[in-house]
């Protein structure tokens, strides 16, 4: 019980510094940008970090799903349509679809012939996102208006943004938590430990892994539609595998065994990113060492780190 | 003999040129313990890989309650009745042991596909999977990681995984692989008390356990079924002793 009250003390001082964050010197537009950017990749880290640590799939192509969201904003919005009521379902049914479609194949493989498969998928969305001329190409598409709520100009509001963020992400994960507390849940998290003994007492595991496929894929379609309105604009390189390899770099970094470890993990990944950039231009060499070191030291990842430490002073 | 609850006709399998099953017909009816005995690389496992669904014979047919299953996955198989265990421990490391329990009962009692409770609260599952391994002595360790039970105690969980399914017929290969004497022991009381009460088809190759619970036995060598009959008729079959006893008893 008491490990229980530790281990959730973690994600919950975390979540209360995001909510409190604008009153506490983070209110200026480029931090609240910053901040809303990460939660934003926090969520679609979750939904990653849900089909990894619980089903045991390794995707190196959710970035396409976060780009299905992002694009379905893009379409709606060039014709005419911006109300939330219709496009965040439009956005969060095609990045399911787009992720039950290559999943019904990818989920078929296993090891690293999934993440290959994942890996061609996702190259497929970003190659067709940069020949959509009508939606800018490679250049980008830029959206005059943020996504509106009932009608009204409430996410142009950098207060209401940045909570709409934060309440999307708390949602996320209490969601992906309940799945896989679950029954459904039961079944994939003994499929990725033994999918051997899961089907010895009677259960294939296809359709569960790809129903969590499709869930994650949804997730990460919403985070989508909230990246392309963080920025107000959406570009190919959002689709990138480079931008899978970031989710899945961020899950690994905050500890695949717990789901808000996927949250640390792109907090700090963003924030080590942006700080670095304002020290040097060549921060990409310090940042990649950098990772490896964190993954090859933190065992349990960042949300690990906590019980590390207790431990390494217990011993001491 | 009454309806067959099993019934192997003309099973082949074959790795590359080596034939691992020859020929294999046999029939288990229901109740009691039929025990498949053989010395080391006769074909046990790779027989139970195929009446379980692991593998798919080359030949024959294997039939399970009246019905033709040879073209079923193992998933269909369990859910038709058919537990088995494994030889080598196949069981949940991070799960607890009652969670492992737990899995199989949840595979027969409605859908799966629930998303909202948490299945960890659902007492029925709970309560039968409990029952599952009391009846293999291991209640006590119900809120262990299964990762850490000791050798004897994975085989009994092993064993309670399959109780917990409610089988029809148990298919156990080897159930007392690699456990020491007062763990075989324990094993062999626990398998006595659940005589009666399950079919069980039993591959083993302590010579001693085999004689004290089956009730058939039926000799695999080289792959083919060189006799079967009652534990005396099989002591007593010169061929047998010829073929496999004679090696353990001298
Ligand atoms: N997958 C396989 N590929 C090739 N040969 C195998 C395979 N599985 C088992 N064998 C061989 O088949 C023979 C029978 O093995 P097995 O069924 O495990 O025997 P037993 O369980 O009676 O000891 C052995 O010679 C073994 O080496
Ligand atoms: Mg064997």
């Amino acid at each position: 019980m008491r490990t229980r009250i530790r281990e959730s003390a973690l994600p919950l001082l975390v979540l209360a510094l995001l909510a409190a964050a604008p009153f506490l010197g983070f209110g200026e537009g480029w931090a609240m940008t910053l901040l809303a950017r990460a939660m934003i990749l926090a969520m679609a880290a979750v939904s990653l970090s849900f089909i990894l640590g619980g089903a045991g799939l390794i995707s190196l192509g959710h970035a396409a799903m976060l780009g299905f969201g992002a694009y379905a904003v893009v379409i709606l919005d060039d014709a005419g349509i911006t109300e939330a009521a219709v496009v965040v379902p439009v956005a969060v049914a095609a990045a399911a679809s787009f992720a039950l479609l290559t999943g019904a194949v990818a989920i078929r493989t296993s090891g690293v012939h999934f993440i290959m498969i994942t890996l061609a998928f996702g190259q497929m969305a970003f190659f067709t996102a940069a020949s959509l001329a009508g939606y800018g190409g490679d250049d980008g598409y830029t959206l005059y208006s943020r996504t509106s709520l009932g009608g009204t100009r409430w996410l142009e509001d950098r207060l209401v943004f940045h909570y709409a963020c934060l309440g999307l992400l708390v949602l996320s994960l209490l969601l992906c938590r309940m799945l896989l507390a679950s029954r459904f849940g039961r079944v994939l998290r003994a499929a990725k430990e033994s999918s051997l003994r899961v089907r010895a007492v009677g259960f294939d595991p296809y359709p569960y892994r790809l129903v969590a496929y499709g869930i994650a894929g949804g997730i990460a379609g919403l985070a989508g539609v909230m990246l392309a309105n963080a920025t107000e604009f959406v570009a190919p390189s959002y689709i990138a595998w480079q931008r899978s390899g970031d989710l899945l770099f961020m899950v690994i970094l905050g500890g695949v065994g717990s789901l808000h470890g996927a949250v640390l993990g792109a907090l700090a990944f963003v924030l080590v990113e942006e700080w670095l950039g304002h020290i040097t231009e060549h921060w990409r060499l310090i940042f990649g060492p950098l990772l490896i070191l964190a993954v090859l030291f933190l065992r349990g990842g960042l949300a690990g780190l906590p019980a590390q430490l207790l431990g390494a002073r217990n011993r001491g | 003999m009454a309806e067959p609850i099993l019934e192997l006709a003309g099973l082949q399998k074959r790795f590359g040129g080596l034939a691992v099953t020859e020929d294999v017909s046999l029939r288990v009816a229901p109740g009691g313990i039929h025990a498949i005995i053989g010395p080391n690389g006769a074909g046990k496992t790779t027989l139970i890989h195929q009446i379980s669904g692991t593998l798919r014979p080359d030949a024959g047919r294997i039939l399970f309650g009246g019905r033709d299953v040879t073209a079923l996955p193992l998933q269909r198989r369990a859910r038709l009745g058919l537990a088995r265990s494994f030889q080598i421990t196949c069981i949940l490391p991070g799960f607890t042991v009652l969670e492992n329990a737990a899995l199989a009962v949840q595979a027969r009692s409605g859908s799966s596909f629930r998303f909202f409770r948490p299945a960890a609260s659902e007492t029925a599952l709970n309560r039968q999977a409990m029952s599952a391994l009391e009846q293999v002595g291991l209640a006590g360790r119900a809120t262990t990681p299964a990762g850490a039970l000791s050798h004897g105690e994975k085989r009994q969980l092993e064993l309670a995984i399959a109780l917990a399914m409610q089988p029809r017929l148990l298919l156990l290969d080897e159930a007392l692989a690699g456990a020491g004497p007062e763990e075989t022991e324990r094993l062999v009381t626990i398998l006595r008390g659940l005589k009666g009460a399950y079919t069980i088809l039993l591959v083993e190759h302590d010579m001693q356990a085999v004689f004290a619970l089956a009730d058939r036995i039926s000799v695999l060598v080289y792959g083919r079924v060189i006799a079967t009959g009652e534990p005396d008729a099989i002591r007593g079959n010169p061929e047998v002793r010829a073929a496999y006893l004679g090696e353990d008893d001298a």
